[in-house]
């Protein structure tokens, strides 16, 4: 399972004749007090490097996904370490060889009073693309996570292609958070109940056992609000930072004071 | 029809709950002001809850918590999504569940009070909902208003005009206001009422005080605060 | 499911029942929400009968699609007699949570499934204040145990499509014809609220919910097809979490099928901020 840091070449998009099916797996170990990487395997395009202590960087090498692609990360946060992934440019999903969707699928655990912080560079689906996502976060009862993802509608001034992107969180088994943003399709298009003209959305899960406020399905937490963004307290130990934007400076603006928001935790 | 006094068979079971009862009436009539001058006279002796229909968000309600009259827990406000009648009689869903709420948490209760937002003269409360309820008029809408009737007017179990005290400004004639709406009530109470003179408007507060005593009469002889109000 | 229609329920006619449940008239306190087209028409998003459309399609399309499959879900669990309630429960999640011979549990479990699907604490709690009211008003007009345990099992007030997915089999309705009932009533709230709010023709605004019809089939019929095992899943949502599992043996349902947890959670992050921003504002005339 464990397989050395990779350093492929990166393939040029005209290199990509057909689909690639691709797995990069990172995994943390307890050692001494400290994290250590027991895993870092990538699989191109997908590539992850240690850029710092209990830091890894998704390193694109190569263009996509594209249409027919499935790519795979698995993230594995061990017991009582510390893990944060970031990614160096943005994610730029375009239509490919294959007519097929491209898939990106991330598959993270996080196990007790371990941490994640996962906050990659915005994905951004060019004209014409047809994506879907898919996280599957699963939290230990006392681990925290930071977990960011936000959407670009098409590169400037395109309209954007299609896609899916489901995010299921659950703590110890039980649901924290559902949800599944749909984009590019007839019925939210424009719709003011969906996007209403926002050009991109952010959503960040902030969780774990200090927002586990005593909770009364009564008498809601309340949410925190500003212009285009919001702290939502969940009914779960978490709160979801949300924001709507023209673009990505102003998204990153509203979705950080939001994610300020939800940072703090309740009052017990 | 709204209410008919001697037939409240409609009402969920009365057993071991507090008397409902309604106040309604055109927008301005002194529906708020009524409450808090029952609140005064009767808030000593008894266990009291308000809930209020706001056309536009808490207004009453805040009102009623800053007069101070009331524990402002007590106090309870429904919003009614432009339409205060249907809140009233048509779907009282949700003021039934204010009322159930405020029991449950501060129960056993003697008298729930449910204001309607003020509306026009048909609108009146579901038998459902209150027990009982008065309709609140007052003179500044001129002496033809008991005359043109309406079901609050003809049908409530106490029909209050108040605001007397502005009679003689605009020309409203009360022994006309009397004897009309005495022909359209055969024979159900009016009575009249300057809450701004009197503010605890001790004339309706002996009403509703027999009114409560004679409902505790009736239906306490089961004690079981337990069973479900409407189930 | 929708082809024993008439065996389902424990009533005798459910087309008409359809018709009194989804009827706004149904006395369970719904007239008093907008469903955010309030706060939509306050900041100017909706000022006609275009961007009405626009936002009763994407409303349908997201929380009114997750709307109509947990009713399903839930007149499913209703109709179920309470051993095949747990059974099913064993099956799925292998008895482990300790709550497979209870089926109080069984509707808190899908009760936690609306909550994690409900982002907005203000849309939680209307939607617990509309099911809480259903309920009341359901035990007197539909009264069944089912009910009559739902009531108890959660007493703050079920989730609103929950209470009206047992409302529905209650009334005899079949997992279909409650996610239908969950998106009209997704879309019906705020077209007449659009009404009252801006003076729009209601003629013209019923013309909307007429051309909507088709998608509100299309919802219930995809409500429905999400609790079948294994159809709900396209290709490649199935399969991510076939092959590898998750690390805490999560993994299991991966091969029985997905049940609850894979029931669509269509997000509109634009009815949560305008939930958030109606809940906060002072001036209003709907709940929610
Ligand atoms: N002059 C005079 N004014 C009164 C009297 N009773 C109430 N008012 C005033 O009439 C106004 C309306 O009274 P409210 O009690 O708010 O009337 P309401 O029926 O509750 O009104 P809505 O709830 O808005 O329909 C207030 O300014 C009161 O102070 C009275 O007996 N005489
Ligand atoms: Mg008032």
């Amino acid at each position: 399972m464990t397989t050395p840091l990779l350093s492929p070449a990166p393939p040029s998009p005209a290199e990509r004749a057909a689909a690639v099916t691709a797995r990069a797996v990172i995994a943390t170990r307890a050692s001494g007090g400290h994290t250590r990487l027991e895993t870092l395997r990538s699989e191109p395009p997908l590539t992850v490097r240690q850029t710092g202590p209990g830091l890894v960087h998704l390193v694109s090498t190569g263009a996509g996904p594209l249409g027919g692609d499935r790519l795979t990360l698995v993230i594995d946060v061990a017991p009582g370490t510390a893990l944060e992934v970031r990614s160096v440019a943005s994610t730029l999903v375009l239509p490919g060889p294959s007519p097929a969707d491209s898939l990106m699928m991330i598959d993270a655990h996080v196990g007790a009073g371990a941490s994640l912080r996962f906050t990659p560079e915005p994905t951004v689906l060019a004209a014409g693309c047809s994506h879907r996502m898919a996280v599957r976060l699963s939290l230990a009862e006392d681990a925290t996570v930071f977990w960011r993802e936000e959407i670009v509608f098409g590169r400037h001034g395109e309209r954007p292609g299609r896609c899916r992107a489901r995010f299921d969180a659950t703590v110890a088994g039980r649901p924290l958070l559902r949800q599944e943003l749909v984009v590019g399709h007839p019925e939210v298009e424009g719709s003011p109940a969906v996007y209403g003209d926002a050009r991109c959305v952010g959503s960040t899960l902030v969780a774990g056992p200090a927002w586990d406020a005593a909770h009364d399905s009564k008498r809601e937490r309340r949410a925190t609000i500003g212009a285009g963004w919001a702290a939502l307290p969940l009914a779960g130990p978490g709160v979801l930072a949300s924001a709507l934007a023209q673009d990505t400076v102003e998204l990153r603006a509203r979705l950080g004071r939001a994610e300020q928001a939800a940072a703090v935790p309740p009052e017990r | 029809m709204g209410a008919n006094h001697d037939d409240h068979h409609d009402a969920a079971d009365p057993h071991g709950r507090a008397l409902r009862l309604g106040i309604g009436g055109p927008v301005g009539s002194g529906k708020t002001a009524l409450v808090a001058a029952l609140c005064r006279s009767l808030g000593p002796s008894m266990r009291l809850g308000v809930v209020t229909n706001d056309i536009y968000t808490t207004e009453d309600a805040e009102f009623l918590r800053r007069a101070g009259v009331l524990d402002p827990e007590r106090i309870l406000a429904v919003q009614t999504g432009c339409c205060p009648h249907t809140a009233i009689r048509d779907d009282i869903a949700a003021n039934i569940d204010a009322v159930e709420t405020l029991e449950e948490r501060f129960g056993p209760l003697d008298l729930v009070i449910v204001e309607s937002g003020g509306d026009n003269l048909t609108a009146t409360f579901s038998r459902g909902l209150a027990d009982r309820q008065i309709f609140v008029l007052d003179v500044s809408g001129g002496d033809k208003v008991p005359r043109k009737g309406g079901p609050g007017v003809t049908t409530a179990d106490l029909l209050v005009i108040n605001k007397t005290d502005l009679a003689p400004l605009v020309g409203a004639d009360l022994t006309v206001m009397s004897r009309d709406a005495a022909a359209v009530r055969e024979g159900r109470p009016v009575l009249f009422t300057s809450i701004r003179e009197d503010r605890s408007a001790h004339s309706v507060a002996e009403w509703v005080t027999s009114l409560v005593g004679s409902w505790h009469h009736q239906n306490d002889h089961t004690h079981d605060h337990s069973a479900p109000t409407n189930a | 499911m929708q082809n024993d229609r008439r065996k389902g329920g424990m009533r005798g006619s459910p087309d008409a029942a359809l018709l009194l449940l989804a009827d706004s008239r149904l006395p369970a306190g719904g007239h008093a929400h907008s469903g955010g087209a309030e706060e939509a028409v306050r900041l100017g998003t909706i000022t006609g009968p275009e961007d009405l459309a626009r936002f009763l399609r994407g409303r349908l399309a997201t929380a009114g699609l997750v709307s109509a499959a947990l009713a399903a879900a839930a007149c499913e669990l209703a109709s179920a007699g309470h051993d095949e309630q747990a059974a099913a429960h064993d099956e799925q999640t292998g008895g482990r949570d300790g709550q497979s011979d209870d089926p109080a549990g069984r509707w808190r479990q899908l009760d936690a499934e609306a909550d994690a699907r409900t982002a907005s604490p203000a849309q939680r709690e209307a939607s617990r204040v509309q099911g809480r009211l259903l309920i009341r008003s359901a035990r007197r007009i539909w009264p069944s145990p089912v009910l009559d345990l739902l009531a108890k099992a959660v007493p703050n007030g079920v989730h609103h499509p929950i209470a009206l997915g047992a409302a529905a089999a209650s009334a005899g309705c079949d997992p279909y014809q409650s996610a239908l009932a969950a998106a009209y009533n997704a879309v019906t709230g705020p077209a007449t609220a659009a009404v009252r709010l801006l003076g729009l023709d209601p003629v013209t605004v019923h013309r909307l919910l007429a051309d909507l019809a088709p998608a509100l089939n299309d919802a219930a019929h995809a409500a429905c097809a999400s609790l079948i095992d294994d159809v709900v899943m396209e290709p490649g949502a199935a399969d991510p979490f076939g092959p590898y599992g998750t690390a805490n043996g999560d993994a299991k349902g991966s091969t029985r099928g997905p049940g609850w947890p894979a029931l669509p959670g269509h997000a509109a992050p634009a009815l949560d901020l305008l939930a958030e921003g109606h809940h906060s504002n002072t001036m209003k005339l709907f709940v929610s």
